[in-house]
């Protein structure tokens, strides 16, 4: 963290950052295309509500279908898997110490990335398992679960290995996201993916759970954990607070996980109201981290100039805009106007790609360099990359919020006909896609930096392996 | 958080939990649970579907269909309504002044006014509602009042909300509607109507095919895509198909073709016409429509 404990282990860095160079360009590589499969995906999708007989003869393609496998390609296609492989470059950075057993990720990457593969498939060609981001039928959860456990171990290792023993607040937060993905995607396909399912509404409860811990939590706490690493690395200050961080810390985990169970829910009362509260209680950690960007960005005045600090800055300040849509709807005054209207899934989207998303653009930007030993070579696209996401997702989620608003406001006065809030957030819609499209552009850049330095650093390993075979015999071993 | 093992056993702590109470417990609350009763009679509900119907709601699934649609109608309150059917020996004069008597009670001050709006003028038009309150101590002291003087009359209790306005339901709906749901879809945006009540709305299976393959051709103003994938077009063989949809002529194939319905496309109609949640239930209650008018 301090520069002169950073120069004193230089050497060690550059050692700690070759041995993250494979597992993360497997993770990474595979993540930066199912991000723009994802985003183009969801546009194909959103497509049936500008032109609706566009796929009418089309079963793979149709609303119900695309809509569900972008959503996952872009949550297990793109945000884990890449959130994943930053993880690990922060653990073996922390610890200084390079990545504990190296050839584990890349096979778990590999398998992950199958996963994914299959699940999008079985999807698409209606095997879906109907619950919300629990999609993917179970020989794609299988893979995911190992890929993730396999990772963890690594994580873990590194983790143990540590000759910094102090922990860091990127720790504590990276360190129970790494605890809370394999319960609670267990315990959701256990339940619910098993051969002896609960019946009735215990499945919508316990998918609404695994949502929110998903979506909500685990997001939060790899996203808050990547940027309470990076931001002040980058500024080259100390990170704010601590006692802010940990109260942020704890109290995301003990009030968020109880949330995401929706007000007008058909289950027994105690279960929404509990959860309202617990959601309204997440202001509690929400202005604690606030407090701590606060203290670590704006106190600094660091100026980005459309670097890697500029991409995360952006996505905590969407983090902080996301989570106070969450709260609001939950609270039971807006949520009678804003449940089941297009304000969801902006709230939604705004988690995904406003917050995290974005946070690992900046992330993998600030580690390519340095696990390549290599410059970006299209800088410059990297910068019109935060300009062109940036508006996109203003774009994409500003018009779905305020029409979700309207929606929700006609839905509610029985006199409107329903056909006329369809026909309002329609009109909206219209303009959510251009953003849409503009992600999808600002995306590229990403794939291009990645995929050149990894093809050059290729070429360059066939060089160096061509002329290792053609180079004379040492005279040595000529005579030997 | 000095160390390791206190942010794990944080973590642990927090998840362990929310699991408790998110998982755990609302399966010990409701995992269980069985047939239930009508509320006032002994019929059993829900009832088991039928094959086609579980059939159906597997291409529900397929399709994605949860994307668009809720299964789950939702109530803000209820209103209880006394509504005279007879006046018996006495003529609305007689009833008027009656009522007017009763305004000094101090339990009915809150509700003179409206009881004046609906008896002022009126002639004795029956049935004649009198009585509208969220309150059903109200209601039921007035009924009281009324039996006394052998009036007759129906004490209804109603649901309301802009989702049951809408004709989406006649009450919100309740765990026991989805026992046999498999999986539970109960949706998250309303991008099209709620479906927890379609059955009630449009029995019509040929309805309900009709507009899976061409949404326009029976509601101008759908937003719905059509699912075209789900029927046959094919050459009229030697005999037309039983099963071909009768098209508006604007949507009908061409001359010597038909669309017939696939099996997919005939169980998911079955799905879509049999769901309904209409009979009262403890958790639930609402007087139905029918058995006060019958």
């Amino acid at each position: 963290m301090n520069p002169t404990v950073k120069t004193t282990f230089s050497v060690c860095t550059n050692e700690i950052d070759a041995s993250c160079r494979v597992p993360l360009l497997a993770l990474f590589g595979g993540a930066a295309l199912w991000l723009v499969a994802g985003l183009a995906l969801g546009i194909g999708a959103i497509m049936s509500f500008h032109k609706p007989d566009l796929f009418a003869d089309c079963q793979f393609l149709t609303f119900g279908r695309s809509q569900a496998a972008a959503n996952d390609l872009l949550l297990y296609g793109f945000c884990i898997p890449a959130a994943l492989g930053v993880l690990l470059w922060i653990f073996s950075r922390l610890s200084q110490t390079p990545l504990a057993l190296p050839i584990v990720p890349v096979v778990a990457a590999n398998l992950w990335h199958l996963g994914v593969l299959i699940g999008t498939i079985a999807i698409l060609t209606g095997n879906s398992t109907g619950h919300l981001w629990l999609e993917y039928p179970r020989p794609a959860a299988v893979l995911l679960f190992a890929a993730f456990l396999l990772t963890a171990v690594t994580a873990a290792a590194t983790f143990g290995f540590r000759q910094q023993r102090d922990l860091f607040p990127a720790h504590w937060f990276l360190f129970a996201a790494l605890l809370l993905f394999p319960w609670i995607y267990s315990t959701a396909n256990l339940f619910l993916v098993s051969n002896q399912v609960p019946r009735g509404v215990v499945q919508a409860i316990i998918g609404w759970w695994f949502g929110n811990n998903l979506i909500f939590v685990w997001l939060a706490l790899a996203g808050v954990g990547m940027a309470f690493y990076f931001l002040p690395k980058i500024a080259g200050k100390p990170l704010g607070n601590s006692g802010y961080a940990i109260t942020g810390f704890l109290t995301l985990l003990f009030f968020g996980t109880w949330a995401g169970i929706p007000q007008g829910a058909p289950v027994p009362a105690w279960m929404p109201t509990l959860s309202s509260v617990m959601t309204a209680l997440t202001l509690v950690p929400l202005i604690a981290i606030a407090l701590v960007l606060w203290q670590t960005i704006v106190r600094n005045g660091f100026k980005c100039g459309g670097g890697p600090f500029c991409f995360i800055k952006f996505g905590m300040l969407c983090f902080i805009a996301s989570t106070i849509l969450y709260i609001s709807l939950a609270c039971p005054r807006y949520s009678r106007v804003l449940e089941f209207t297009w304000f969801g899934t902006a709230q939604t989207q705004l988690q995904l790609l406003g917050f995290f998303a974005m946070i690992l653009f900046g992330a993998i930007y600030e580690i390519l360099p340095r696990i390549m030993e290599a410059p970006l070579p299209f800088p410059k696209a990297a910068k019109a990359q935060f300009w062109i996401t940036g508006l996109g997702i203003l774009l994409f989620v500003v018009p779905l919020a305020v029409g979700g608003l309207e929606q929700g406001m006609k839905v509610r006065d029985a006199a409107v006909p329903f056909a006329d809030a369809s026909a309002v957030a329609l009109k909206f819609l219209r303009v959510s896609t251009t953003g849409q499209l503009l992600i999808l552009l600002g995306s590229l850049p990403l794939v291009l930096n990645l995929f050149v330095m990894t093809i050059r650093w290729k070429v360059a390993l066939l060089k160096t392996l061509i002329s290792a075979i053609k180079a004379p015999l040492p005279e040595a071993e000529v005579k030997a | 958080m000095k160390t390791g093992i206190g942010v794990f056993i944080a973590a642990v702590a927090a998840i362990g939990l929310s699991w408790c109470g998110l998982v755990l417990g609302p399966q010990l609350q409701l995992g269980g649970e069985g047939i239930t009763t009508v509320l006032n009679s002994t019929d059993e509900y829900p009832l088991q579907p039928t094959g086609a119907e579980n059939l159906g709601q597997q291409v529900y699934r397929a399709n994605g269909c949860a994307a668009c649609h809720t299964e789950q109608v939702r109530q803000t309150g209820v209103t209880c309504e006394l509504t005279l059917t007879s006046l018996g020996v006495y003529k609305a004069a007689d009833f008027t002044a009656f009522a007017r008597s009763l305004f000094v009670l101090p339990e009915l001050a809150k509700y003179t006014n409206a009881l004046a709006d609906a008896i002022n003028g009126w002639n004795g038009d029956m049935p004649k509602t009198i009585l509208t309150t969220p309150d059903k101590t109200i209601v039921e002291e007035m009924a009281n009042r009324l039996k006394a003087v052998g009036v007759k009359f129906d004490l209804r209790i109603l649901a309301t909300g802009p989702d049951i306005s809408r004709g989406w339901g006649s009450r919100q709906s309740v765990a026991a509607d989805y026992l046999y749901a498999q999986p539970v879809q109960l949706g998250n945006l309303r991008a099209g109507p709620d479906l927890a009540n379609v059955g009630v709305r449009k029995p019509d299976m040929n309805w309900q095919l009709i507009h899976l393959y061409a949404p326009k051709a029976v509601d101008s103003s759908s937003t719905m895509p059509p699912f075209r994938y789900l029927f046959e077009l094919r050459k009229i063989g030697s005999t037309p198909s039983p099963d071909a949809l009768k098209l508006p002529s604007e949507f009908a194939p061409a001359q010597g073709y038909e669309v017939v319905p696939t099996t997919d496309a005939k169980n998911l109609a079955a799905y879509l016409a049999s769901l309904k949640a209409t009979v009262p239930l403890y958790e639930a209650p609402f007087t139905p429509v029918i058995a006060a008018k019958p």
